[in-house]
């Protein structure tokens, strides 16, 4: 029974293929990172000070992304996209959900980043004579990205771990890819405990740093 | 865009679909209670003065939130079968979702813990509570006041998990339904869009009576 952990048919090729599968999971995340932190950055300063007219209903419809399943998201826009008569390849409907999903949550960092300045403050920049403009880049975002950058962090990973949902809608990425291997050598456990400490190496270091940051920045409040 | 809507067929498979997302507030709801339960466990052991057990918390925890959801799930259904263990499904996913709760929570209980200032187990202790009875009757309580926002959002997390269910064959939740009726007729689109209603109103649910809860659980 225990035979299998020793001996194992597992080959180098084996262990690139699973490589590209990294590569392509870093690669979506990379893509689904940008786009979702590039809306989510607009997005969540338009929620900090739009009036509610347009705070409400641009809150409501990102939380449509945050209450369904990634899983559900992929599906209903992959056949959406065929429906519409899109050509895009998997990889790319994968990329724009996961941006998307993603921008919804890092609106929410940013939004509370955005409000996490005190009024006060930025009152008193005006009040120096900074302009508006002055005041959003020298005041509000050095003091903002100290409060969300250890949130993004968290869910830059969080994203990075959802991509392997994508391989529903046919993208093969490091999960898929074990299972590959798995249906032909049979060794479920050995090659899922290779993913998992590839998943495990990319995703925990830069969880430290995130944690670290977080405890480092707090000090000086 | 030469493609006609079919919503009917959806709409008849309704009823079927609702007893799906029965199945899936089960699992969400059972997989909470083993997972707050573990959770205070791991967040106890990670603070107790013996190093193995820290070591065992701290990996436990370490993995949950390092690792795809999925891959947790695909451990216990496929990675335990080599061991000889043969979960069936609706176990897998639970154990999975339930490790992974359990990680995740035992972050925010340690975070309610340390919220709790230690003159307050102190001042407990010295009124003649034992430390078990100070645990239930001082620290909990305020734990829980804190913890009970990150507490519902894990739920929400472990609804949208039971998902996941549907990859390692679950067929009676609400996504193992609808990808059963979308084999049967390659309606995708409609009944899918449909089970996305159907889970937004059930995260819907449990934030309003999560809402709902607090205010009268935690008025003054």
């Amino acid at each position: 029974m225990f035979s299998s952990l020793f001996e194992t048919s597992f080959s180098f090729n084996d262990l690139l293929f699973m490589l590209k599968g990294a590569g392509v999971t870093l690669m979506l995340t990379f893509w689904a990172v940008l786009g979702g932190t590039l809306l989510g950055v607009v997005f969540g300063v338009i929620r900090a000070i739009a009036p509610w007219w347009v705070n409400a209903p641009l809150g409501a419809v990102l939380d449509v992304f945050r209450s369904i399943p990634l899983l559900i998201q992929l599906v209903v826009a992959n056949s959406f996209k065929t429906i519409i008569g899109l050509h895009w390849s998997p990889f790319t409907v994968g990329c724009v959900v996961l941006a998307l999903y993603m921008s919804a949550y890092c609106t929410e960092i940013v939004r509370s980043g955005f409000l996490a300045v005190p009024a006060t403050t930025r009152r008193a920049a005006r009040s120096l004579g900074l302009s508006w403009r002055q005041d959003l880049t020298e005041i509000v975002f050095p003091i903002a990205l100290r409060v969300a950058l250890p949130s993004w962090i968290g869910l830059t990973l969080g994203v990075m771990k959802d991509t392997a949902m994508v391989w529903w809608i046919g993208v093969v990425e490091l999960l898929r890819s074990s299972q590959v291997i798995v249906t032909r050598i049979q060794e479920p456990l050995f090659v899922l405990s290779i993913a998992g400490l590839i998943y495990f190496l990319m995703s925990f270091p830069i969880a430290r740093l995130g944690a670290r940051l977080e405890k480092r920045w707090r000090e000086n409040d | 865009m030469n493609y006609t809507f079919h919503w009917l067929p959806a709409f008849r498979a309704l009823p079927d679909m609702l007893w799906g997302a029965l199945v899936t507030l089960e699992i969400a709801v059972l997989s909470m209670l083993l997972g707050v339960a573990f959770a205070i466990l791991l967040a106890l052991a990670a603070a107790s003065p013996y190093r193995a057990l820290r070591a065992a918390a701290a990996s436990w925890i370490e993995l949950a939130r390092n690792t795809p959801a999925l891959f947790q799930i695909y451990m216990a259904y496929f990675g335990l079968g080599s061991l000889g263990i043969h979960l069936d499904s609706f176990v897998a996913l639970l154990a999975g979702i339930t490790f992974n709760n359990a990680g995740y929570l035992a972050e925010t209980f340690r975070g309610g813990l340390r919220a709790v200032p230690p003159t307050q187990v102190r001042a407990a202790r010295s009124l003649g509570m034992g430390q078990v009875q100070a645990f239930r009757l001082v620290v909990m309580p305020q734990m829980f006041r804190i913890v009970f926002y990150p507490l519902t959002n894990q739920m929400v997390w472990a609804i949208l998990m039971t998902s996941l269910g549907v990859i390692v064959g679950l067929n009676n939740d609400l996504t193992g339904v609808t990808q059963d009726l979308n084999v049967r007729s390659f309606r995708t689109f409609e009944y899918f869009a449909l089970a996305a209603v159907i889970y937004y109103l059930l995260a819907k649910f449990v934030t309003l009576s999560a809402r709902l809860m607090a205010w009268r659980l935690f008025r003054y």
